[in-house]
């Protein structure tokens, strides 16, 4: 009776201490930023009263923030869907029986081992519109070069709120740069998912009479479904936590047309001392990855994911 | 086939480290850089920071936290410390520099040791808001009458510096260097080429900037990758349609945001922007500065570090290659920009900071300083001989001219304000919405003015 009580108390308080420093370091901070959005915090010298959602008026009010939220929502599909689609296409790719496959599949995880930072300098004068690839360009006769992440070009640019929405231009220099960095990581999954695959499943499919496409389309794709959740996913909390590779590569941009919504929060809390509206973005950035994780999380994606750790 | 498997779970495994390593990066900054500005530190740190150290030891050093890292600015401070060393050969000297322009990173740094209760013994800050707003408001640190008045030094520092660096009465820093915001450095090839002389009104500029595009020159070089450099001239701009009284009395309340001075100054600031170079916002101040060095642009408002970037760093002659006129309409009046240390409380070696405080503030240590920064002293009686053709016109014009603070540079305003105000002319350089601009200038000044 006893040991058996006790045999049910060890396993909790083995687990005890990770409980209480998660407790504390993550989700007492996290109430903690959200207690100082909710307050008069916008000085140098602390100050916690209470403001009510003041701060988060103004901030969904504000010309950088409203470019962020747009920067980001364009940013995050466009990098994730390449990602994939590219990811998919080097997986099937490097998968055929090539002489050099293994050689391939190390030269595209490659760049996954550099920093944000290093692969944000680098490309920076890659796509440097008087120095960079633009030289080549010109010297194949190319007229209007494209301005890259300087053009505050905004397509379709319909007035919304205080800022034009549509896809800024220059964002896609970053998303260029952010997916030669990040493919790799999909292709690697997806590789992982595609050699899972037993033959006899192909086999079966070749005997029913599938042609290659059908075989991929309606066997194998299917088959691919959790690799990519767990990419999205993954790439997703990259894409929305953004900030080393946009703050190495260009800054928030002429007319913030490159900001991204940590770049905002850092400059605005420790350059500014508005502390208040940093938490906010904080908390939006928070709320969109929750939004983003938790039904995958909580839903089918438990069991479409196995146990692969998604942190 | 397995092993494949195994590979590439691993890989995946891996990849996952690494962007949590990723996901982490916004706090594992700061660690970084504290790690860098550590490992600048001497070995002798080590013995300071353990908690039992007696106070005889510790009285025998102080910790200098600056950004001065760049070539210049660097030797300088070298020889500060190679002076202070002579004097005080007992008082081991600590060099806590944090690399990063404009000091960005530095004050991240700082905040956060000031705030975790490791004050660094004397830290650079600019003159001005950038201190009496933050750690003045938050009593950190210590007044320094006592010292202005045991070492004369209210003779010597203009007035109108020591106002702006005071509150209530008190004053609370040293200022060891000026450098000047309105001066506009120019291309004298091209200036020569086209019979251009220096434009010193708007009129004059615009008409100038016409000739120049006409022939294919940029006018006007920018480099606003990082913003501030947009914000410089625009301040320099509304210097020139305000008047430097009206300008300084838009930071104490006394003139409003809605003046017609700002309403023109954001008009010449948007038709200024149309000579600019198209690639402006991938370039910082050094790559605008080179623009005129190389001939491709005429004209580059910049402070007058840019001189120190065209002499040293370029080998051009001042006069020969270059020449510089102070920004439209603003002849008279000296935009100013200081580093100044001060004395923060509850430090461990309050004494020695001391010491080291009056060598920054002395004559020897300004004039060694300054010629190597290639920044005028801030004291008026400096010796004139020991400076360049450039500082020398600058030095005259620091004693008699009218004194105005820098928005970019965080001395017109606090923090708070300095950003909003810089966020409002980023946003106006692409939308070009004079109303819009003006009715936030209004607000940001109605909120951080109280």
């Amino acid at each position: 009776m006893k040991a058996e009580r006790l045999e049910r108390f060890v396993p909790f308080l083995m687990v005890l201490p990770s409980i209480i420093l998660i407790a504390i370091f993550v989700y007492g901070f996290i109430g903690w930023t959200g207690y100082v959005s909710l307050s008069n915090w916008n000085t140098f010298v602390p100050d916690l009263s209470f403001a009510g959602f003041k701060n988060y008026i103004y901030m969904f009010k504000d010309f950088r923030f409203q470019s962020d939220l747009r920067n980001t929502l364009f940013f995050s599909v466009l990098f994730i869907g390449s990602c994939l689609v590219i990811g998919l296409a080097l997986a099937v790719l490097v998968d055929q029986k090539l002489r050099a496959a293994s050689f391939f599949r190390n030269v595209y995880l490659f760049p996954m081992a550099l920093s944000f930072v290093v692969t944000g300098v680098v490309w920076q004068w890659i796509l440097n519109p008087s120095t960079g690839v633009n030289l080549l360009l010109k010297a194949l006769g190319m007229k209007n070069t494209p301005l890259w992440y300087v053009s505050t070009r905004i397509i379709p640019a319909i007035s919304v709120g205080r800022i034009k929405f549509g896809l800024p231009v220059a964002i896609l220099a970053v998303i260029i740069a952010g997916v030669w960095q990040q493919s790799g990581f999909a292709m690697a999954t997806y590789l992982a998912g595609l050699q899972a695959i037993p033959d006899e499943v192909r086999e079966a499919a070749s005997v029913d009479g599938a042609t290659e496409w059908q075989k991929f389309r309606y066997v194998i794709l299917p088959m691919l479904r959790p690799m990519t959740i767990t990419i999205t996913i993954m790439l997703a909390h990259v894409s929305l936590k953004t900030f080393d590779l946009v703050y190495a590569m260009t800054g928030p941009g002429a007319g913030y047309v490159t900001d991204v919504p940590g770049v905002y929060m850092f400059e605005t809390s420790f350059r500014g001392n508005h502390f208040a509206n940093g938490a906010v973005i904080a908390m939006v950035m928070l709320i969109c990855s929750a939004i983003v994780t938790v039904p995958y999380l909580l839903g089918r994606g438990r069991r479409d994911l196995g146990d692969v750790d998604i942190n | 086939m397995n092993r494949f498997l195994k590979v590439s779970l691993v890989a995946t495994l891996c990849a996952a480290l690494l962007l949590a390593a990723g996901c982490g990066g916004g706090s594992t900054q700061s660690g970084e850089q504290n790690n860098t500005s550590s490992q600048t530190q001497t070995e002798t740190q080590t013995p300071s920071s353990g908690e039992s150290t007696t106070s005889t030891s510790s009285e025998k050093q102080v910790e200098i936290f600056s950004w001065w890292t760049g070539a210049g600015e660097a030797a300088g401070l070298e020889g500060l410390i190679q002076l202070f060393k002579e004097k005080h050969p007992d008082i081991e000297v600590i060099n806590a520099a944090v690399a990063g322009g404009a000091g960005t990173n530095a004050k991240a740094v700082l905040a956060s040791r000031m705030s975790g209760g490791n004050p660094p013994d004397t830290f650079q800050v600019h003159a001005a808001h950038e201190l009496l707003d933050t750690w003045v408001a938050a009593d950190k640190m210590e007044p320094l009458n006592f010292l202005y008045e045991q070492e004369g030094w209210y003779d010597v520092f203009p007035k109108g510096l020591v106002e702006m660096m005071s509150k209530d009465g008190n004053v609370y820093s040293v200022a060891v260097n000026i450098h000047r915001g309105n001066v506009v450095f120019y291309n004298k090839k091209i200036f020569d080429e086209n019979n251009i002389t220096p434009p010193t009104t708007f009129d004059e500029f615009f008409t100038v900037a016409e000739t120049l595009k006409a022939k294919g020159i940029t006018p006007l070089a920018l480099g606003d990758k990082e913003p501030w450099t947009a914000l410089q001239l625009f301040e320099s701009v509304l210097l020139g349609t305000m008047g430097p009284d009206k300008y300084n009395g838009l930071f104490d309340g006394s003139v409003a945001w809605d003046d017609p001075g700002v309403r023109e100054a954001l008009d010449i600031f948007h038709r200024m922007l149309q000579y600019i170079n198209e690639d402006h916002s991938a370039r910082n101040w050094q790559d605008a500065s080179q623009l005129v060095a190389e001939g491709k642009a005429a004209m580059n408002l910049m402070g007058d570090w840019a001189k120190g970037y065209f002499t040293t760093d370029l080998g051009l002659k001042p006069n020969e290659d270059f020449g510089w006129f102070t920004s439209w309409n603003t002849e008279g009046t000296f935009m100013f920009i200081s580093d100044t240390f001060g004395l923060p409380k509850d430090i461990k070696h309050r004494d020695a900071t001391i010491e080291f405080l009056k060598v920054l503030g002395s004559k020897e240590g300004q004039d060694v300083f300054n010629p190597l920064k290639g920044s005028i002293p801030a004291r008026t009686d400096a010796d004139v001989s020991k400076y360049d053709v450039y500082s020398q016109q600058a030095m005259q014009d620091w004693s008699t001219n009218k004194l105005t603070p820098s928005i970019a540079h965080g001395s017109a305003a606090s923090p708070g304000w300095t950003e909003k105000i810089q966020q409002v002319v980023t946003v106006f350089a692409t939308t070009g919405d004079v109303d819009q601009a003006l009715s936030d200038l209004v607000t940001a000044a109605q909120e951080e003015l109280k």
